[in-house]
């Protein structure tokens, strides 16, 4: 008997329907993945499972836990499910815990709840717990505060709170997602770990298709809150039934077609080769330490680590690595948004580091940038034209009211928008349009060099593989070089022609990116490529553990 | 305190449609509306002539001639609250401008140094925020004399460092935004960024401030009143009326009740305009709906 | 910690130097003589030049800066001109009936905001909340020299319970005492009260919105207990700041309150001393206010600390 059963649920909040008939089912020990893109109800059907849904929630159908049917349970019975028998994991590990309380007292807090237990056996109990999560007691006593971990370790202490009591369901909303590879595969080996150990059902939340095919046994496939495939996900993700879930499987690893490449022959000197457009040489960058008295100062951090490198015209770049390896560091030394410690970057042979405003203003026409966040590169309180404009303000010339009118629509047109949508304001468009209005912008002054710092990474699957392929064919038509800051090795292979791989501020490896990403060299690049989740390995494994 | 606000995304037209389903500020915007239609009104009419001393008719309970009863000197208190209104809303209102005037440039400027210069402004305003307002006010006033325009320096003086401190903490919270990088590697420079990002996106949280200012303002005018430092006789004041009640409890208590309760509805009118405000911009409240 | 104590400590002292450069000089150019003024009008140049001298009017500014506020430090405050008593004599006997009002007002306005907000962010939306936030609204919105005008009309005029005014003493016996505060510092707390629980509610709400709270959820914790265990101790940061305002707020507040009631405190010493142009005494109560000020503030900043680990090892 499943553990448990969803059915023929539906949910409206204050009176917008959310969830139209799903049906699921979680048996002890298994994995359930449930997928979707943004909007499609995954989150709202845990919150469900837990009841803490808005007030203003109607949901009517079935959804029964271990026998109990959680629609009708009261909000006592509720509390005594929540933390005992459910356990919930959450995406933001940053803020998933309280800033002043100890991670001791938060693990405790649970286990004292339910079982009475007295202070001292339930920190005994949480002890062991966080143990068992990674976090010994000796780098990690229990009166540490949150603010002195990392996002990783926070997000195992969000797991030790969720498992403290060896709860039968486990609900992993997205539990990596905000984590970089290396640490997603950490924290997702923990939960297969702990779901082996004590024969939990896992309900694994994810927009990732990869990511849920090298976890769950069985799938569920979202869309607009209903649900478009079910099934074992070997079998589902290989045969590709339904036409959405051979759309998602696509996207996620989807190639844009790129006629010409442009590689650096290996070993000859650059200067060689071609006359290089970027020149970073020896550059440095170190902020200052934390004052830790009124005279002392801890030692600086040094972000960026005597980085040297050069791209030609034309080149696709991917600078790829962990979070808070200093890449988007580098990203802002390169666009003359932060000035280096020490060191020299030369774009188009002229020097870029520390100089003032106008001085750049030449280097500033041929080099742009497109950011990671679609909602917030934009100025909410100006019109598309205005924004898309914006770069126009570095050429030498002005252009008039009409001129500047026809080169948006121009540009707007280039990324595959209409013209009529200058008048609107970026919140009418989806996150996908509002990405092609960033590029439009950074295309107005037919730049030489785009610097995009995570330009997919908040978008669905399918809309990625279309800014992928905008991406591609302006680089083929226009012949736009594109620094690419990436932690998506799938993104990187896509769309660069080199990679190089940042490692606590050095660049530890560079080379070509099918040679990079298939024999990584490094031991960095190699941690990067093994985490990385790959759905074409994911298919391959899981086919072959059924055999 | 924290400071937490987001940008609203929608255009005027979405913006006031809203408006005008918010209940806090629909009904801040109709008393805030009737008091300024008050104050303007006592421009061309009022019940009584308040320059009018009729001791026969002094202390006079509430009447159907006189509404609100009359005072020591036999003026009409209803005419008297209309002509006060003027006074009160100029004085606040001005003090809001010479707040806003100096504080939020102060700030926006503060916000885009940092450094040195942002820690001696923010110093400074450490340094006002250490005298209680009013007791300044009160020495001000005394020092350099009592009146209306003394009373409106003094209170703007204190709402400088209130507008700066707004001003700083919002423009802090729109600097790091990617829309500002953006402008940023256009070549922008940081006085035009301020001017062209920074500002627009901080004027709703300075119209919310200055409505409480405002409010403070009338509070503050109507104690210096009280105290005789502010509006002298025999312009009416609701302040000054409220002082010329105290001794004159048991006769007339009509005499203090009226103009006390104009106060209140002036004051809480603009309180529920800023709530409303308030309400309707953070995207938080829009997301309940 | 240290660092953001001595920090804190280090800007306070600052405040309160210039604090006290601005007092002076804004009392140095107050147009008068106070020389002129104690000996009235009838008296010779030479008579006034005399007292000047004895005054020590006569020596260089910064001089007289550093000895009126080495004085300050030692207590010595210098003699009021009027009464030709130690400042440091009235302010004594005034700050009995100050400091209590401020204490017992500021105790009031908490005590009764801070069970409100809570009582309206866990009902939030529905009638309790409407009517407490409803009453809240009308409270800020009183100006509380005419809320004690009304207080006194029903309590002391109608239902005769209280003096309408005036303070017997401390001598006489504390409970006379107090009753003769009961009244003004109810006209003190209650806007000051409604404004805190407006905050202490917003500032609930606003935690009650972080990723926390529903992780404490999750865990199995009713609502209740979520508020209390979780909340609060978050939103105390803008309680305490606006605790920390008011404090100077009831201050001010006291000096009018004060005249309304006929109290002889602080209040009503410096405005008497302003209408009798008696500067030294106008000087000494409002660098006393200004310097309680402070401290309040720098108190504030250390239970900051005490709240939020996140001060304790920063900085």
């Amino acid at each position: 008997m499943s553990l448990l059963e969803i059915g023929n649920l539906s949910l409206s909040i204050g009176g917008t329907p959310i969830l139209r008939n799903i049906e699921l089912s979680v048996s002890p020990g298994e994995v359930m993945g449930l997928v979707g893109e943004s909007g499609s109800g995954k989150s709202m059907t845990a919150l469900t499972i837990m009841q803490l849904l808005p007030w203003v929630a109607r949901a009517t159908g079935r959804v029964t836990f271990d026998g109990v049917d959680i629609l009708a349970a009261s909000e006592d019975q509720m509390c005594a499910l929540r933390g005992d028998d459910i356990g919930m994991v959450f995406q933001e590990p940053m803020t998933a815990l309280n800033p002043v309380k100890t991670i001791g007292e938060q693990v405790a807090e649970g286990i004292r709840w339910h079982t009475r237990a007295s202070r001292a056996d339930a920190e005994e109990r949480a002890r062991k717990m966080l143990d068992r999560v990674g976090l010994p007691s000796a780098q990690f006593p229990l009166s540490r505060y949150p603010h002195e971990l990392s996002g990783g370790q926070r997000q195992r202490v969000v797991i030790a709170i969720a498992c403290a009591l060896k709860p039968k369901l486990l609900i992993a909303d997205e539990p990596t997602t905000a984590l970089d590879v290396v640490l997603q595969a950490q924290i997702l080996d923990l939960l297969r770990d702990l779901v082996a150990e004590n024969r939990m059902g896992l309900l694994l939340i994810s927009h990732d298709l990869a990511v849920v095919t090298e976890m769950a046994d069985r799938i569920t496939i979202l869309r607009h809150g209903e649900v478009m495939e079910a099934g074992d996900t070997a079998r589902t993700l290989s045969e590709q039934l339904h036409p959405y879930t051979r759309q998602l499987a696509q996207a996620s690893m989807h190639v844009p077609a790129r006629a010409k490449t442009y590689e650096v022959g290996q070993g000859k000197p650059l200067l060689q080769v071609a006359k290089p457009l970027l020149q970073v040489e020896r550059v440095t960058r170190d902020y200052p330490g934390r004052r830790t008295s009124l005279f002392k100062r801890s030692a600086p951090t040094r972000a960026v680590d005597n980085v040297s490198f050069s791209m030609i015209s034309g080149q696709s770049v991917a600078l790829v690595g962990r979070s808070g390896c200093g890449k988007s560091t580098l990203a802002r030394l390169v666009l003359a948004l932060d000035e280096p410690t020490s060191g020299a970057i030369r774009f188009r042979g002229q020097d870029i580091a520390g100089k003032s405003e106008a001085d750049l203003k030449s280097a500033r026409r041929d080099m742009q940038v497109v950011f990671q966040d679609p909602y917030g590169s934009f100025d909410p309180r100006q019109k598309v034209e205005r924004l898309v404009a914006e770069p126009l303000h570095v050429l030498e010339r002005k252009p008039d009211s009409a001129e500047r009118r026809e080169m948006v629509a121009k540009a707007l047109h280039e990324v595959g928008l209409s013209p009529r949508d200058m008048d609107k304001y970026p919140h009418e468009f989806s996150g996908g349009q509002r990405q092609r209005l960033s590029i439009a912008r950074a295309i107005i002054t037919r730049p030489k060099l785009v610097v995009a710092d995570e330009p997919v990474s908040a978008l669905d699957v399918s809309i990625r593989a279309q800014i992928l392929d905008l991406f591609a064919g302006l680089n083929q038509k226009l012949g736009i070089a594109y620094l690419f800051i990436t932690h998506d090795l799938t993104v990187a292979r896509a769309i660069t022609d080199e990679v190089m791989v940042m490692h606590d501020g050095r660049i530890v490896e560079r080379g070509k990116t099918s040679e990079v990403l298939d024999h990584p060299q490094s031991e960095a690049a190699r941690a990067l490529v093994t985490a990385a989740p790959d759905l074409h390995r994911a298919i391959a494994r899981r086919l072959r553990e059924q055999e | 305190m924290t400071l937490r606000f987001d940008l609203p995304e929608e255009n005027l037209a979405g913006i006031l449609a809203k408006a005008f389903r918010n209940r806090s500020f629909l009904a801040g915007f109709v008393i805030t509306a009737l008091v300024a239609a008050v104050a303007l009104l006592s421009y061309v009419w009022t019940p009584d002539d308040v320059t009018k001393l009729v001791i026969a008719d002094k202390t006079l309970g509430p009447s159907p001639a006189n509404w609100f009863g009359t005072d020591h000197f036999g003026r009409d208190i209803l005419s008297m609250i209309m002509v006060g209104a003027r006074n009160s809303i100029a004085v606040a209102l001005v003090a809001v401008g010479i707040g806003m005037g100096i504080g939020v440039p102060l700030g926006a400027f503060a916000a885009v140094r940092g450094g040195l210069i942002d820690e001696a402004l923010m110093r400074l305003n450490d340094l006002v925020f250490a005298f209680p307002a009013l007791l300044s006010a009160i020495m001000i006033t005394a020092i350099f004399g009592p009146g209306a325009i003394n009373a409106i320096i003094a209170i703007g003086i204190f709402n400088i460092p209130v507008f700066a401190r707004v001003a700083r903490a919002g423009a802090l919270a729109i600097w790091p935004r990617e829309f500002i990088l953006a402008a940023r590697a256009a070549g922008k420079g940081k006085m035009l960024i301020t001017l062209e990002h920074v500002l627009p996106n901080i004027v709703t949280l300075l119209l919310v401030q200055g409505t409480i200012q405002f409010a403070l303002g009338i509070l503050a005018e109507a104690g210096l009143s009280y105290v005789g430092l502010g509006t002298q006789p025999p312009m009416p004041s609701w302040g000054r009326m409220l002082f010329d009640a105290q001794t004159r409890m048991v006769v007339a208590p009509w005499m203090a009740i009226f103009p006390g309760m104009a106060i209140v509805i002036t004051v809480l009118g603009l309180n529920l305009l800023g709530d409303g405000i308030a309400d309707i911009l953070d995207p938080r409240s829009r997301r309940q709906r | 910690m240290t660092a953001y104590l001595l920090k804190r400590l280090a800007i306070a002292v600052a405040t309160l130097v210039l604090a006290s450069m601005v007092v002076f000089a804004v009392l140095e150019i107050i147009p008068g003589d106070p020389a002129r003024l104690m000996l009235g009008m009838n008296a010779s140049a030479e008579q006034v030049e005399l007292l000047r001298n004895q005054m020590g009017l006569n020596t260089p500014l910064a001089l007289r800066y550093l000895h009126w506020a080495s004085g300050l430090l030692s207590l010595d405050f210098g003699r009021s001109y009027t009464y030709s008593v130690p400042v440091i004599d009235l302010v004594r006997e005034r700050v009995v009936v100050s400091l209590p009002l401020a204490l017992i007002a500021l105790a009031l306005s908490t005590l009764i905001a801070i069970p409100v907000g809570l009582f309206s962010a866990g009902r939030r939306g529905r009638a309790g909340d409407t009517i407490a936030m409803g009453a809240a609204q009308l409270g800020v919105a009183v100006p509380n020299f005419w809320f004690a005008l009304m207080l006194i009309y029903l309590f002391a005029v109608w239902l005769r319970l209280v003096p309408s005014g005036g303070f017997p003493g401390w001598s006489v016996g504390v409970w006379p005492a107090l009753k003769a505060l009961v009244l003004p510092a109810i006209a003190l707390a209650l806007p000051q009260a409604a404004i805190l629980a407006r905050v202490t509610r917003s500032a609930l709400i606003e935690v009650l919105n972080e990723d926390y709270i529903r992780t404490a959820r999750a865990k199995g914790l009713p609502y209740r207990a979520v508020l209390w265990r979780h909340a609060l101790r978050n939103a105390m940061i803008p309680v305490l700041t606006i605790l920390g305002l008011q404090f100077a707020f009831l201050l001010a507040g006291t000096i009018i309150i004060e005249n309304v009631f006929y109290l002889p405190g602080l209040g009503r010493l410096v405005f008497q001393a302003i209408t009798q142009r008696d500067l030294i005494v106008v000087e000494s109560v409002v660098m006393l206010l200004v310097a309680a000020v402070i401290i309040v503030n720098l108190l504030v900043d250390l239970s900051y600390a005490i709240v939020d680990p996140r001060l304790r090892s920063r900085q």
